[in-house]
């Protein structure tokens, strides 16, 4: 603070505030204070990144242990690392098929909610018509709407066209409720673009379909990054649509298998092959998480602050 | 608005070209509708918008109607019976228990984690030096990516993950309490004992959220002019005085959209639950309203029933939002910090 009074406000010709800073102070000299603060906030976030780091490393460790080591201590290093947990899991829970299933309804899904939603808000953000406003009220719905309130239409929805317990249902449904936040977002980031480019482009001889893919698609694709992981992290996380919508399993995804994997290793007590599964699980997720966490975090600022 | 509601929807989903001459504003009457033009209507707007109808919005007005009947869903007999599911519901004790557990989940849960989220990203931001320019934390980036990190592990792993940790004999919280001489916690069962299964849980939602909103605020923090944090100083604010009257009301914004979010969220909690308490937890402390409505339907098929529990959950999801917008306005105009 004292450095402050020195660097900020040297320049102020006025010495007025100046003195303010001492009095202001009363508890010792600033940098001391500085430091008790630095230190204060360093402890507090190293408690709370162990808080978050501890669980994961336990499960790590105890994926590497038999049962009867996991009921003996939830402390001792298994003492033999070997790999039979996870050669468990991905054969007799099947998380490797679980796993393409998810890759197969998540990138789907994405592809046509993307496609749709940057059309969509990009019609919505260039031209004002009667109804607008009320679709964008429709979009407001189903983000705010609990999923759970259209559960079970959607159930019968799904059943009137086939498509009950099958990845091309849940493929249409993840991404018609990725829908209207996709739109949302790139709504906002359209509005941003300058018109004067479209009309350019109009003035050149471009008709609506060149416009948009071929100039107006290509300079939102920062934001159409940014969506795409958001949606990605969101529909790879789903759980709900599919237990209610898919209930095949060999059609399951990965969420669900691991949900009915866990009720199963409650009767047969595998906690070893359970762990191992948390881990297959996660372990691919938090590697791209490593490699992109810049981009997904700036993401994530983005799209609330939409 | 009743009006525009048939004309928007009717156009969405039928017939083209009367919907398109509807969709033409002026700017579109001045010329002449091409082929292009009018393929990229059909295309852009009505083919995703009549999608989105079919999959999420029909669905949700289906569910309304559907609530008020005794439809069981597998024979197409369906008696319209008023409002006797809504009824119902208010003296089914299960579900009031279920609607308590949410509301109490919904308090708890978005206070305390925005509280702790945005208490990080204060320490992150302006708990580095004040020397010269206002600087965050040294080194905060690996708070950040470390805190971050359940939120791309999937809810119901998280779940799982706890579940383990929360274990009466091999779990690691016991293991952990009893190393430190706390012997009456041996084989405690946190998720068993009424007393502690609800904040059991919630912990673990918790747990899960604040890294995200901690990088949220973060941002927020961030986008706020250093001026304006210069200037408090200036001025003479401390720390805790920055934050509560500069920080926060300048960040107002995200914060009300953290807590819609949260809220939202916590008055779901049906992942969380089908890991930790699939069962309604001890004494139904745990059970949630989606549970209750997931069983509803589709194990007891009472259709009519489980959809008149969405209602309920919708409307108190919609009283909650509104709720904050109104707490954001009591509370916001006065205290306006200019920018």
């Amino acid at each position: 603070m004292t450095q402050i009074s020195q660097v900020g406000a040297a320049p102020v010709p006025s010495g007025e505030r100046v003195p303010f800073e001492p009095a202001e102070a009363g508890e010792g000299p600033r940098t001391a204070g500085d430091k008790a603060v630095t230190g204060f906030s360093h402890g507090i976030l190293i408690i709370w990144s162990i808080l978050v780091i501890l669980p994961l490393i336990w499960v790590l460790m105890s994926s590497f242990k038999t049962s009867s080591e996991i009921f003996a201590s939830p402390f001792a290093l298994p003492q033999r690392w070997s790999f039979d947990n996870y050669v468990n899991a991905w054969t007799t829970a099947g998380i490797g098929s679980f796993f393409v299933n998810s890759v197969i309804v998540v990138v789907g899904a994405l592809i046509l909610t993307m496609l749709f939603g940057s059309m969509s808000a990009y019609v919505l953000a260039r031209f004002t018509f009667p109804g607008s406003r009320l679709l964008y009220y429709l979009m407001l719905a189903g983000l705010t709407f609990p999923i759970f309130l259209a559960i079970v239409p959607l159930f019968f929805v799904l059943r009137g066209i086939g498509l009950l317990n099958t990845l091309p249902g849940l493929i249409l449904t993840y991404a018609a409720f990725a829908f209207p936040f996709t739109v949302f977002f790139l709504y906002a980031f359209f509005r941003s673009l300058s018109k004067s480019i479209a009309e350019a482009a109009a003035v050149d001889g471009a008709g609506e379909w060149r416009t948009f893919f071929q100039i107006m698609l290509p300079m939102a694709k920062p934001g159409l990054a940014t969506v795409a992981i958001l949606n990605f992290v969101g529909l790879w996380n789903q759980f709900l649509l599919p237990i209610a919508l898919n209930t095949n399993p060999d059609n399951y995804v990965l969420t669900q298998a691991m949900a009915s994997f866990a009720s199963q290793a409650g009767y047969s007590v595998d906690f070893g092959a359970l762990f191992a599964a948390v881990v297959i699980t996660v372990v691919p997720v938090l590697i791209i998480y490593l490699i992109f966490q810049r981009q997904l975090q700036g993401s994530v600022s983005q799209g609330v602050s939409k | 608005m009743t009006t525009l509601a048939s004309g928007g929807v009717a156009s969405g989903v039928s017939a083209p070209p009367g919907g398109l001459r509807r969709i033409g504003s002026a700017r579109w009457r001045r010329r002449n509708l091409t082929f292009d033009k009018i393929s990229f209507f059909l295309v852009f707007l009505v083919i995703p918008v009549a999608f989105y109808i079919g999959f999420v919005v029909s669905p949700f007005v289906q569910a309304a109607y559907f609530s008020l009947t005794d439809w069981t869903g597998f024979t197409p007999a369906m008696n319209f019976i008023g409002l006797s599911n809504y009824a119902k519901l208010f003296t089914d004790s299960t579900f009031l228990q279920a609607m308590g557990n949410n509301i109490l989940m919904a308090i708890v849960v978005p206070i305390v984690t925005l509280g702790l989220a945005m208490f990080f990203a204060t320490l992150v931001t302006v708990g580095g030096s004040t020397r010269g320019n206002i600087k965050g934390l040294r080194n905060s980036s690996f708070y950040r990516v470390i805190s971050f990190f359940p939120y791309v592990i999937p809810a119901i792993v998280i779940g799982l993950i706890w579940s383990q940790i929360y274990d009466p004999s091999a779990g690691l919280l016991n293991g952990i309490l009893t190393r430190l001489g706390l012997e009456q916690f041996t084989s405690f069962a946190w998720l068993g004992d009424p007393r502690t299964a609800r904040w059991a849980v919630m912990f673990v939602i918790i747990w899960g959220l604040v890294g995200f909103y901690m990088v949220l605020f973060i941002a927020a923090i961030k986008g706020v002019p250093a001026e304006v944090f210069e200037a408090a100083r200036i001025d003479g604010a401390g720390r805790f005085r920055t934050a509560v009257s500069i920080t926060i009301p300048l960040i107002r914004e995200n914060v009300q959209t953290a807590f819609i979010y949260i809220g939202i969220l916590a008055l779901d909690a049906f992942v969380y639950m089908a890991a930790l308490e699939p069962g309604g937890g001890p004494d139904n402390t745990t059970l949630v309203m989606a549970q209750q409505l997931f069983t509803t339907a589709f194990a007891r098929g009472q259709f009519g029933y489980a959809c008149a529990m969405g209602v309920v959950l919708a409307v108190i999801t919609l009283a909650y939002a509104g709720l904050v917008f109104a707490v954001n306005r009591i509370f916001g105009g006065k205290s306006e910090v200019g920018e």
